[in-house]
């Protein structure tokens, strides 16, 4: 139960969950772009989207940490709380019509829980390399594994923040060479669980390059492929 | 043949610039059609950032106009940072469209909205990303049509020498006459190549092909004549004029940016054209007459705009849109069809003695309250005088004091510092008339919190205006007049905390005023300063002052003129201008009488608005056959069939 942020009557919301996607283009997008895209679709899509009380009234939607910009992923996560009842389907249908291509709602279930970082405690990324062949790849991968720490920094909005990528790699392995490089690539798939301050993926290829320089500065291509609870085979579904 | 884009290879350099969203299109309403299903392919530059370009009124409009019609390709470009175009240069990338990223020189025609003077420079890069020769006389038949629209285009002159074509006036239907005209030469086999086309665009009478006249200059430099080089030319060229705005009912879908931009609502131009006659102010003047929209339409592309876009905001769009005939009726009616869904109206531009009780109500009513903004433009009565802003100072107290009882908590007051008769007294009048207006708010409101953020920055003549021959006020005079200005603002510990203090610097004032009011050969100056570096000139960060007038110094060496001649020199009667050959119907003795009446030494004139009193005959709808259109229509807007386009907050 929530109150109406106009005459104090209780309102029952319907919360909802969504898995949406960042792909192509639209993976650099911001987490604020896709805030504001999401916050249109739900108008575009005529959603009775709840809004919050008070002077300035937002559309209720939350989102658990976005990839970065520039990073595509198949497992973004927002919570939503709608003011009556719409088919999750129909909703997840009415979304892809109203977004941007490459802005995709994979999934919509009905879902209370919220995104408290209890229930998102890691990701599963894919990292394409190019110039760096997987035979290259695997020793400097398997020296990172075996560090106790691997210390990196990053300039943060928040200033320059010094974190442990080992500490935060719950696995990382190479899966083998990028069929679409001609010059010879590499995929690396990793595990990374969310810290504070974040861990992410060029982090921990700025420790790999720590390790050996072959490893080149910039990747081609990161995906975060899946993100939930850290389980004993890897990253398990929200 | 088709185009290939260019995205794959401007797609690594992506995460390495600042914000890479803004040139990967894709936005909702965006419009990809097959290069080989068109015919007429034109590419739209908006010389600027995207972040500045995409929410322009103009170009949305083109943009729908153009690709609503069959055979007809419409792409939009802008202007990309440096970070992006080192990037570019070194690997080869040419200037793209974002909708397509297609190169830029593979259009038919390359239309640029020149809203300020100060994105020529933007326009000379953007043509040389795209390979186009940045001289019109240098290209060759495959190079697009480079073709200037905007407001600034009504003095083309001094990026004449970089444009095919330009068109004054209202777009809609010149684009469309330019399609026809493009179709036919291409189905023709392009008969007598480029001039060809060129002057069957010059036979229209309201196109303006810059190389088809001659300019002679006096020996002291004044302009003697412009004249047509050949026959089939007219000697001057009319602007367009959209009649029945009703009956062109754009954007009705607008892009819907991904990237964050400068306005983020969906706009509907309420009316065209202004008639208040305020003597700085060009919009006002190139824009006549009066057109409203009614409010009928209004409402229904309000909501298709809407339901198009997903916006929560309307902007009510014009030059002074509280006085549209029935802007109560459309606020009133408009925050009643939208109740209870967050959807927030603003009236971006509105004069001071037309806000009223009425419009606080409703645009406070729905969503966010936006800010308020008034132009009193002079801080005295004697200057509102001179520049025909009839703006008491009890219609500012008024009008604040309804916005502040109102509940908004701060006003933003615009001013100009450097008019003609200007002195400090006047500068430092608008200090006192910000007390006021603050003292006037704690009082209504018995609240402290009270603020007001005083703008300033400098004046500007503006071709085609009655200030067209003034003298622009020297840029130390300017930053003069600011500093005493600000002093005296802070120097009060009483409203020290309550009145904020904007203003911008003389300097990049005088360079718009030299490509205001400059004429061709300015255009070397342009291309001295833009191989210099200069870019984005309309951004602080961006704007180098000593290398604009570097640039004078070595492109206007040898010439009996300088920066100085072309600013701070009042022009007389008899000079001709350099754009007198381009007509916006304004009657020449018309803008001199006015002139000489701001400025006649036993105090200015008034000018009444042409819609309330009888016409004062500044020639504008005799010689362009329109009149004025307006209200009231007495339509009211139906509540009820509105609202369930949105979504509701559930009450």
């Amino acid at each position: 139960m929530s109150v109406d942020q106009n005459g104090g009557k209780p309102v029952t919301n319907t919360h909802l969950l969504v898995r949406y996607a960042k792909r192509g283009k639209m993976r650099f997008a911001s987490h604020l772009d896709v805030a504001r895209a999401f916050e249109r679709g739900v108008r575009r899509a005529g959603l009775p989207i709840a809004y919050s009380a008070g002077f300035t009234p937002h559309p209720k939607i939350s989102y658990a940490g976005g990839a970065p910009t520039g990073v595509a992923s198949e497992a973004e996560y927002l919570s939503l709380a709608l003011t009556s009842k719409v088919e999750a389907d129909a909703v997840r249908d009415r979304l892809n019509a109203a977004l941007p291509d490459g802005i995709d709602v994979i999934a919509v279930t009905e879902d209370s829980g919220g995104l408290p970082a209890s229930r998102l405690t890691a990701s599963e990324w894919r990292v394409v390399l190019s110039g760096l062949a997987p035979e290259s790849a695997v020793p400097i991968v398997q020296e990172f594994l075996a560090l106790t720490e691997a210390p990196v920094e990053r300039l943060t909005s928040k200033g320059m923040r010094r974190m442990d990528a080992r500490a935060a790699v719950a696995s990382l392995s190479v899966e083998g060479p990028d069929a679409s490089d001609d010059m010879g690539g590499t995929v690396l798939r990793m595990v990374v669980r969310h810290t504070a301050p974040a861990v992410r993926p060029d982090d921990v290829l700025n420790a790999l390059r720590d390790v050996s320089d072959v490893v080149p500065a910039e990747s081609k291509l990161i995906i975060r492929l899946e993100q939930g609870s850290l389980g004993e085979s890897g990253v398990v579904r929200l | 043949m088709p185009v290939e884009s260019v995205f794959p290879q401007l797609e690594p350099m992506l995460p390495l610039v600042r914000k890479p969203v803004q040139y990967v299109g894709g936005e909702v309403n965006s419009t990809v059609k097959d290069w080989d299903d068109t015919d007429v392919r034109w590419a739209l530059l908006y010389p600027d950032a995207y972040e500045v370009g995409q929410p322009n009124q103009g170009v949305a409009i083109l943009y729908e106009v153009l690709n609503e019609q069959p055979g007809v390709l419409a792409e939009r470009t802008y202007s990309v940072w440096p970070d992006l175009e080192a990037k570019m240069r070194a690997a080869g990338v040419p200037q793209f469209t974002v909708d397509a990223h297609r190169p830029v020189g593979a259009f038919d025609v390359l239309g640029v909205s020149f809203s300020t003077e100060l994105g020529y420079t933007n326009l000379l890069t953007a043509l040389d990303l795209a390979g186009i020769p940045l001289l019109a006389a240098d290209r060759a038949i495959e190079h697009p049509i480079v073709l200037g629209g905007g407001h600034a285009s009504f003095n083309p002159e001094p990026i004449a020498d970089f444009l095919d074509a330009v068109v004054i006036g209202d777009g809609e239907e010149a684009v469309l006459t330019i399609t026809r005209i493009v179709r036919a030469w291409k189905a023709a086999g392009c008969p007598d190549g480029r001039d060809g086309l060129l002057l069957a665009f010059a036979a229209t009478g309201g196109v303006y092909v810059p190389r088809f006249y001659d300019v002679e200059y006096q020996p002291d430099g004044r302009i003697e004549r412009v004249v047509p080089n050949r026959p089939g030319v007219p000697a001057s060229v009319r602007k367009h004029t959209l009649l029945d705005l009703d009956a062109w009912p754009y954007p009705k879908a607008p892009v819907v940016p991904v990237a964050e931009t400068v306005h983020e609502r969906y706009s509907v131009e309420i009316f065209r054209g202004c008639t208040r006659g305020c003597r700085f102010c060009q919009a006002g003047m190139i824009t006549r007459p009066v057109r409203e929209r009614s409010i009928s339409t209004i409402g229904k592309m309000v909501e298709t705009g809407l339901r198009s876009t997903g916006f929560s905001e309307v902007g009510l769009l014009s030059l002074s849109s509280a006085d549209h005939s029935e802007i109560n009726e459309i606020a009133v009616d408009l925050a009643d069809c939208y109740e209870g869904s967050n959807v927030g109206l603003s009236l971006p531009s509105t004069r001071v003695d037309a806000f009223n009780i009425t419009l606080a109500d409703e645009l406070s009513r729905n969503g966010k309250r936006s800010g308020l903004t008034f132009a009193p433009e002079g801080g005295s009565e004697r200057m509102r005088k001179v520049i025909n802003k009839m703006v008491t100072e009890e219609d500012l107290i008024r009008t604040v004091t309804t916005a502040y009882s109102s509940g908004w908590r701060q006003v933003k007051l615009y001013f100009m510092c450097g008019l003609p008769t200007e002195t400090d007294e006047d500068v430092l009048a608008v200090a006192d008339l910000a007390k006021k207006v603050v003292a006037a708010g704690r009082a209504a409101t018995g609240r402290k919190d009270i603020r007001c953020t005083v703008s300033i920055g400098g004046f500007v003549p503006k071709p085609h205006t009655p200030f067209q021959w003034a003298a622009q006020c020297p840029a130390e005079v300017v930053d003069d007049r600011l500093h005493k200005l600000g002093a005296a603002l802070r120097g009060d510990r009483t409203y020290g905390k309550s009145v904020g203090f904007r203003y911008h610097e003389g300097t990049p004032s005088m360079i718009e005023g030299l490509l205001s009011r400059g004429d061709r050969r300015v255009g070397q100056v342009i291309l001295a300063a833009w191989r210099d570096g200069a870019r984005f000139d309309g951004w602080g960060e961006y704007f180098s002052f000593a290398r604009w007038t570097a640039a004078c110094a070595q492109a206007l060496a040898g010439t009996p003129v300088d920066l100085g001649w072309y600013t701070t020199r009042e022009r007389d009667y008899g000079e001709v201008l350099p754009w007198d050959h381009l007509d916006a119907g304004l009657d020449r003795d018309w803008l001199w009488e006015d002139w000489r009446s701001a400025v006649a030494p036993e105090g200015a004139g008034e000018v009444e608005d042409c819609r309330w009193t009888p016409c004062y005959e500044c020639g504008v709808c005799p010689a362009m056959g329109t009149e004025i259109q307006t209200g009231p229509t007495g339509d009211r807007l139906d509540g009820r069939r509105l609202l369930p386009v949105l979504a509701t907050n559930g009450r």
